[in-house]
């Protein structure tokens, strides 16, 4: 069974993505293109319902569908694309998603993670064969920025907004 | 200067720990060579041609002299007992050992040094003006507003992964000394018409492949939106930049491809849609920097005529190896990294220490790295200089030589580069010695050459009166010659004047269109005012006149 690195919590994954869920799943998520085809129909589903945007999707076209979202995944395909963090801060700054925001992909590794964590993301899908305890250590490695950011650090711009 | 308070310290510290854990993980085989090649980069580690190579930032290149003592000392323990300072103010190594990384890092720490984003798809050193703060003809001192910038761009969350590596330059003056327009991102210092400090902004400048002149988004950005600007341009460029052609990823091809007009007005957008959130720089934090920048505590001189009935070398050094200083009875001095026989930019350990007790001595402690490729001692008063001026001949840097031909800039080149096409150090030597005479070097007047051994750049061949950029031709190394380029205050991208020629050729062919000038110019004018009058035509006449090798 798939986990994922909740908070620092390492627990099984309740959500399915679409295409592995077994009939009746609740927590489904589901690719930006198909949710916008079909937004009526999905929406109208029994159940949590959350979104997967590829490194290209831009968080502006989720924004009308945002408010019945309980979760965005956003995909790294590999650690040297930076894309998603984009998406990840304007999802909690810009558009205050207050759901679950989860970085899921090849790019998703322990020398990531604390990048991620600072820009929002608090669901970590790790790449295959990275190792939980060492990502869960690696969100911890520095108690100081120079940025406002998600977790709570020593800050340079205390005065600054975020 | 910046000193680092708790949390500066703090986080070069556990930026130690962090690569220490990385480079442990690599040598154990828990990370492959692809996956652990973006975290060293992103510590200034490249593996080279003949071993690793280790780039330290000097940011906008300024340094203590107990930051260049430990410079030394880690070349003396870790390398061999020299470094090499690059067109980018940083201090380059060429032989440490892999596994040693670490603790030269943890002995950078020591001394408020790091390695922070030397290179990699990062934001890289945020470069200056080498006579911030003592230019005569200065808007207000760079290095405070670099500082800010530099700490806001280290580990950025949202910006350390970005489609390339990324060039920040902040200029003072008018006199683009730190040759703002060909990086990713030039501010130039302004005053706005309520006397406050702000910044043009330009975009898109840069080198390499295509090189392109940046373009001005923004007249007048004021000092309080800085950080919110930046943020928003690398957002910009974070999305939309092209990562899917290591060649078209830089951002001045998406500010191309768009128009610089419409990629100023998707910054501007993102700008105001970001303000809310964007970190906003509050005077107190700026006032904190500035406080480390203040002017040195300087004696009340008068300007001394200190040249006469001095000896004619010491005349030639002070006329081109010292500038004018803001301040009466002080005078600015090169280093001069370009002695014959020497690669560009090379110190030894042991210069390194001299010159360190000589700062301390007569220039408050400080030492700057300049983009040309020496060093420079800002804040000398003239009454010092002649003794300056022996104990920096008794060590070989005293080549009365700065800005003229043979102070030239040049990347390692094959040598040492794992990039480069063709080697610069035989050029180099070859230049140097059909050069020697001072009579003629100061006849030609002020002339740059700029090398670089591929197309990345980084001796700046683009931006080069005279500029020479080695290609592989057949698996030989070949040279490229252009002229007209240039990157302070008019900048302007040389033309390739014809076919390249081989190592052996390259001196005599400058010679050849050094010759030319000579018969060309008007009284008093420059080379490249020539280069701008008549066109490299009569040049590239001229340049293959003799050598049928090149045809």
């Amino acid at each position: 069974m798939r986990h994922i690195l909740r908070q620092r919590d390492w627990v099984p994954d309740d959500w399915r993505y679409l295409g592995e869920a077994a009939p009746g799943t609740e927590a489904l998520i589901v690719p930006l293109a198909e949710l916008r085809q079909d937004a009526q129909r999905w929406r109208s589903r029994p159940g949590r319902l959350g979104v997967r945007l590829g490194p290209a999707d831009r968080v502006e076209d989720l924004a009308a569908e945002l408010p019945g979202l309980a979760l965005v995944a956003v995909e790294f395909p590999n650690p040297g694309d930076g894309r998603g963090y984009s998406s990840g801060r304007l999802l909690r700054t810009r558009y205050a998603f207050a759901g679950e925001l989860r970085a899921v992909g090849a790019g998703v590794r322990q020398d990531q993670v604390f990048l991620l964590a600072r820009c929002g993301f608090d669901a970590l899908e790790l790449a295959d064969g990275e190792d939980p305890a060492a990502a869960r250590r690696a969100l911890g490695r520095y108690d100081v920025a120079y940025q406002r950011g998600a977790a709570q650090l020593r800050l340079r711009y205390r005065r600054g907004a975020p | 200067m910046y000193r680092y308070d708790e949390l500066d310290q703090a986080f070069v510290e556990q930026r130690v720990a962090e690569f220490r854990d990385q480079t442990r993980r690599f040598l154990a085989g828990e990370l492959s060579e692809e996956q652990f090649r973006p975290l060293r980069l992103r510590n200034g580690l490249y593996i080279q041609r003949h071993a690793p190579m280790l780039r330290i930032a000097i940011p906008y290149g300024l340094l203590a002299t107990a930051q260049l003592r430990k410079l030394a000392d880690i070349t003396r323990r870790y390398d061999r007992g020299y470094g090499h300072f690059t067109t980018r103010q940083n201090l380059q190594l060429n032989w440490p050992e892999l596994a040693r990384v670490p603790d030269i890092l943890a002995e950078l720490a020591t001394v408020q040094m790091h390695c922070i984003q030397t290179s990699g798809n990062c934001v890289r050193n945020v470069t200056a003006d080498h006579l911030a703060g003592i230019a005569p003809d200065e808007v207000d001192d760079p290095r405070p507003y670099c500082e800010i910038v530099r700490q806001w761009a280290t580990l950025h969350p949202e910006f350390t992964y970005l489609p390339r590596k990324f060039k920040i330059a902040i200029t003072g003056s008018p006199e683009d000394r730190a040759a703002s327009e060909v990086h990713d991102i030039g501010l130039q210092l302004r005053r706005g018409t309520d006397g406050g400090i702000g910044f043009t902004v330009r975009v898109g400048g840069g080198l390499g492949r295509a090189p392109m002149i940046g373009q001005v988004i923004r007249e007048f950005l004021p000092l309080a939106d800085l950080l919110a600007y930046l943020e928003a341009i690398l957002r910009v460029y974070n999305r939309y930049g092209r990562r899917d052609n290591i060649h078209k990823a830089r951002i001045k091809v998406l500010v191309k491809s768009l128009g610089a007009a419409r990629f100023g007005a998707e910054v501007e957008a993102e700008w105001h849609a970001g303000r809310a959130a964007a970190p906003a720089l509050a005077p107190a934090e700026v006032e904190r920097v500035r406080a480390c920048f203040r002017p040195q505590p300087y004696e009340q001189l008068v300007d001394l005529d200190v040249t006469a009935a001095r000896e004619a070398r010491f005349q030639a050094w002070y006329r081109y190896n010292t500038r004018a200083h803001k301040v009466p009875g002080y005078r600015a001095v090169f280093i001069a990294l370009k002695a014959h026989g020497t690669i560009p930019g090379d110190m030894t350990a042991a210069q390194m220490e001299a010159v360190a007790a000589l700062a301390d001595r007569v220039s408050f402690g400080l030492v700057r790295t300049t983009h040309t490729q020496n060093l420079l001692l800002a804040d000398v008063p003239q009454r010092e200089l002649h003794a300056v001026w022996r104990e920096l001949d008794a060590l070989g840097l005293a080549q009365p030589n700065i800005g003229t031909l043979t102070d030239l800039i040049a990347c390692p080149g094959l040598d040492f580069c794992s990039l480069a096409n063709a080697g610069t150090h035989a050029v180099v030597r070859d230049l140097q010695q059909r050069f020697d005479d001072l009579d003629y070097l100061y006849d030609l007047g002020e002339l740059e050459i700029k090398m670089s051994g591929c197309m990345n750049a980084c001796g700046h061949h683009h931006v080069g009166h005279i500029g020479i950029l080695g290609v592989d031709k057949h698996g030989e190394e070949w040279y490229q010659i252009s002229l007209g380029g240039s990157a302070n205050g008019f900048t302007a991208l040389g033309e390739v004047i014809g076919p390249s020629v081989p190592q052996r050729e390259v001196a005599p062919t400058i010679e050849r269109i050094v010759e030319r000038y000579r018969a060309l110019r008007a009284e008093d004018e420059r080379f490249i005012d020539t280069v701008r009058r008549v066109g490299i035509a009569p040049f590239a006449a001229s340049a293959y006149a003799a050598h049928p090798a090149a045809a």
